[in-house]
């Protein structure tokens, strides 16, 4: 049923929601910050999230989230102390609560074993023994998911009697004597054994909110009915309580119906009524016990209170609304912007004078269209916050399985960040969590040792930077160990002995694929994969990462990812008589060189000296293995070579070589990777306003990947088509 | 006429799960994400039965239930609870604050359609 998957997936959307609002009071009550409200709060968390998955009968979930709510709640009366160990076994259920949650949602399941390892902690705590059960829902006397005793029989079938009842109204029905009334029921007319109930209501049936008449009908729902209305109790008008309950009914209900379901019907008024319910004409079957039914005394009343706050100040209204929907409009807005583009070409194509009023309204056509495109990408926007919180999750599973001790620091949680990529960021960041707990962190005794505090630090934090969403893991550990980080690169023969590696290219030996220096296969980040994982993840989102470390100090990993996946400022170019995009974010100038200030280095490469540097010159046509310019030309009669300076995230220059630049412009980022596959020094494609489609490149791969001096020795770039973009 | 129902509970979840198994049933469903915002709009659907949930911010099931029963335009309409424990001290809670029936979560669609058919007497 499609309605029922769309509210599966509205409860999974909810319970992200929960488990951050649980994960958030946990916090606060681990720091001895929250109050009363907090630990409600915390409460209604995993009791909304056991609600919520009773419905879709995830009894695992269900189970663990039931024991872990008798825990809270145990705390919430004060009967269990918040110990520091049970602070961390509420921050472990929660965490394991989290992963069931995600389980169900992938229709995976989790082990019983190890959801009955944290059963046993909550157990503990309630000073209980574990059921045998692992997932302690079914013998549970309290805890009843199977089924719900409300079953009515037929429904539906009865003919109506409105839900005003017509004729019970005690005005209506005044008068000598009784009052029969009866009411057409289903099933067969014969004169079956049936049943007779007598029935008198308490003032308390009616001050909670009963309906005699809808009693009789649910009875009708039965068998045929035959209602008498007893009026001999009425007062007299003088002094009469209209509040008050004068009125007495016997109902004769016809048919061989089970006298549980006879009994059902009046399951709610139990106690607030005198009630008889026996066989009618009894001639056979076992007389049924007449009903003890003893008057009870009107409820007291609770204490008014009065509603708390007011309901206009609850949080900031949202709409929920289907992505395909959001992506949609970011498509058309895309198509829209290339319109846009064409548009403008067309009309700079008429060569109006500059004071033709087309020229204004395409400019505000451009404008407008921009101002379009930053609003929708907005709504894809979301904080990191709740992927953060997430990391602290990892983060203690890693310390544990480790035996170190770790916290996690963040900051910037407010970021905000494409919603695919803040999915698609979650698996690279867990790998990096961990590889920073496993091989970042010492062990507590070293830490010591070397004046650390024995817990470990690592800090993550996401910050916006120049049209960059920039992430950053940092760690207090011993740094990288990068003798140890060449021995094993040269026995794995990544690299050659003579090779004469910088800091910084030591480091990134890391990325390489296989690369792992754990001394042993740990259980936790040597599971085969090494950071090229990482890096494969991050460069599929069109990001990057680098890699800082200093002895003793710790060990930074910063990924830079581009703001949006969909549109970019470029800079539109032309390389080999081809068009090409280069974002604008890495263009830091261009210029024509005097030619005294380009050297030749070796054979083919060359320097450009500029204001006391030396940057690397680098050809984009030969980098993309396109046909060879007119070089001689370029360089002797034609004057240098146009040149674009520009910078990578990795704060390294350098200055590409191109024939020509034409403009700036946004583009529209069309992945190729769907439709053709990855090339290295090529981001994406676009389409231009002309209609023509333009690589666009991607700066960072041409810098690293430099053509060697002699070009025969390997292919302009190592890793050309073999690259895959691995999600 | 079309039987009003107001559901009340702070899951976003359980309020889709009523207002769809009551739109289907063929009544018209308000809802409200919580106690102080179900009373607040229980004069304005002034709806033929109740369901809210016990355990919600701002005020609580019992709360909504004694703000209806004591200083509402309409005291008697029939109040039902939703509940995940189908223990009897629950009920009996419930029942001494005023509410009219129970219904244990997780509900199937039939049977909180049929309670709430038997509270109010509507017929399909």
């Amino acid at each position: 049923m499609t309605a029922r998957n769309a509210i599966r997936d509205t409860f999974f959307e909810e319970c992200e929601e929960l488990l951050e609002a649980l994960v958030e009071g946990l916090a606060q009550m681990a720091v001895g910050a929250g109050d009363g409200e907090t630990l409600n709060a915390v409460f209604r968390a995993v009791h909304s999230v056991k609600g919520g998955a009773g419905a879709f009968a995830l009894e695992a979930l269900v189970g663990f989230a039931h024991r872990f709510e008798t825990v809270l709640d145990g705390i919430r009366a004060g009967r269990i102390a918040l110990t520091p160990e049970v602070m961390h076994t509420l921050l472990r259920s929660a965490d394991h609560l989290a992963e069931q949650v995600e389980a169900a949602r992938d229709d995976r399941a989790i082990a019983p074993e190890v959801t009955a390892g944290f059963l046993a902690n909550l157990y503990a705590i309630l000073g209980e023994d574990a059921p045998e059960e692992p997932d302690g829902a079914g013998d549970d006397p309290c805890f009843g998911f199977a089924a719900v005793a409300l079953d009515l029989g037929p429904l539906g079938a009865g003919a109506g009697l409105g839900a005003d009842g017509a004729g019970f109204g005690v005005g209506s029905s005044v008068g000598p004597g009784a009052e029969v009334i009866g009411f057409p029921g289903p099933g067969p007319r014969e004169a079956a054994p049936g049943w007779r109930v007598r029935f008198r209501p308490l003032p308390a049936l009616y001050a909670h909110g009963h309906d005699p008449a809808a009693l009789f009908a649910a009875l009708a729902d039965l068998g045929p009915v035959t209602v008498t209305l007893d009026l001999s109790d009425l007062p007299p008008w003088e002094g009469f309580d209209p509040a008050g309950a004068w009125l007495a009914w016997t109902i004769r209900l016809a048919g061989a119906v089970p006298e549980a379901a006879v009994r059902e019907v009046f399951d709610f008024v139990q106690g607030l009524c005198l009630l008889d319910i026996a066989p009618d004409d009894p001639p056979a079957g076992p007389p049924a016990e007449p009903a003890a039914a003893p008057p009870l005394a009107p409820p007291p009343r609770r204490e008014a209170r009065a509603p708390e706050d007011d309901p206009a100040a609850g949080p900031k209204p949202t709409l929920r609304v289907d992505l395909d929907r959001v992506d949609r409009l970011i498509n058309a807005v895309g198509e829209l912007i290339i319109n846009q583009a064409m548009i403008e070409q067309s009309v700079l194509d008429l060569t109006l004078s500059s004071e033709a009023e087309v020229i204004g309204h395409v400019e505000g056509y451009r404008l407008l269209a921009r101002d379009l495109q930053e609003a929708v990408m907005a709504i894809r926007a979301q904080p990191v916050k709740p992927l953060f919180q997430r990391m602290s999750r990892i983060l203690r599973e890693a310390a544990e399985a480790t035996g170190k001790q770790a916290r996690l620091v963040t900051l910037g949680e407010a970021t905000e960040v494409d919603k695919t990529v803040i999915e698609r960021l979650a698996d690279p960041l867990t790998h990096m969590i961990r590889n920073a707990v496993d091989h970042g962190l010492e062990p507590p005794a070293a830490r010591l040792a070397a004046g650390k505090p024995a817990e470990g630090t690592l800090r993550l934090s996401a910050a916006h930077r120049s049209g960059s969403v920039i992430l950053s893991l940092r760690d207090d550990g011993a740094g990288l160990d990068r003798a140890r980080i060449r021995a094993k690169a040269l026995a794995r023969g990544l690299i050659s002995p003579e090779a004469d590696l910088t800091e910084a290219e030591i480091d990134n030996l890391l990325f390489l694929p296989g690369f792992s220096t754990a001394e042993k296969v740990s259980n936790l980040s040597g599971r085969g994969v090494g950071l090229d994982v990482v890096k494969n993840a991050v460069t599929a989102l069109g990001g990057r990462v680098a890699i800082a470390s200093v002895p003793g100090e710790g060990t930074e990993f910063t990924i830079s990812l581009p703001l949006t996946l969909a549109v970019m400022d470029g800079m539109v170019i032309s390389v080999a008589g081809r068009t090409m995009v280069i974002p604008v974010a890495s263009v830091i100038e261009t210029l024509r060189p005097d030619p005294a200030d380009l050297h030749g280095l070796g054979p083919q490469d060359r320097v450009l000296s500029i204001r006391g540097r030396f940057l690397p010159v680098i050809d984009v046509a030969q980098g993309l293995g396109l046909p060879a310019r007119r070089n001689a030309a370029q360089d002797g009669a034609e004057g240098p070579p146009l040149l674009l300076l520009v910078e990578t995230e990795s704060q390294s220059h350098c200055a590409l070589v191109v024939d020509e630049v034409h403009d700036q412009r946004q583009v529209v980022i069309k992945g190729l990777e769907a439709n053709y596959g990855a090339i290295p020094g090529v981001a994406a494609a676009t389409v231009l306003g002309d209609g023509r489609i333009a690589l666009i490149l991607d700066a960072e791969a041409l810098t690293a990947q430099r053509p060697p001096a002699d070009p025969a020795a390997r292919p302009p770039f190592p890793n050309a088509g073999v690259s895959h973009a691995s999600p | 006429m079309t039987l009003r129902v107001l559901a009340i509970d702070d899951s976003r979840t359980i309020r889709n799960l009523l207002r769809r198994a009551m739109e289907e049933a063929g009544f018209a469903c308000t809802t409200a994400e919580d106690g102080a915002a179900g009373v607040a709009c229980f004069a304005e659907v002034d709806p033929d039965v109740v369901i809210t949930d016990i355990n919600m911010p701002r005020l609580d099931g019992f709360g909504v239930i004694d703000a209806i029963r004591s200083q509402s335009h309409n005291p008697t309409v029939p109040i039902l609870v939703l509940t995940t424990e189908s223990a009897d001290a629950l009920k009996a809670r419930a029942r001494q604050a005023g509410a009219t029936g129970w219904i244990v979560k997780p509900f199937e669609d039939a049977a909180i359609v049929s309670v709430v058919r038997k509270v109010t007497g509507a017929r399909g």
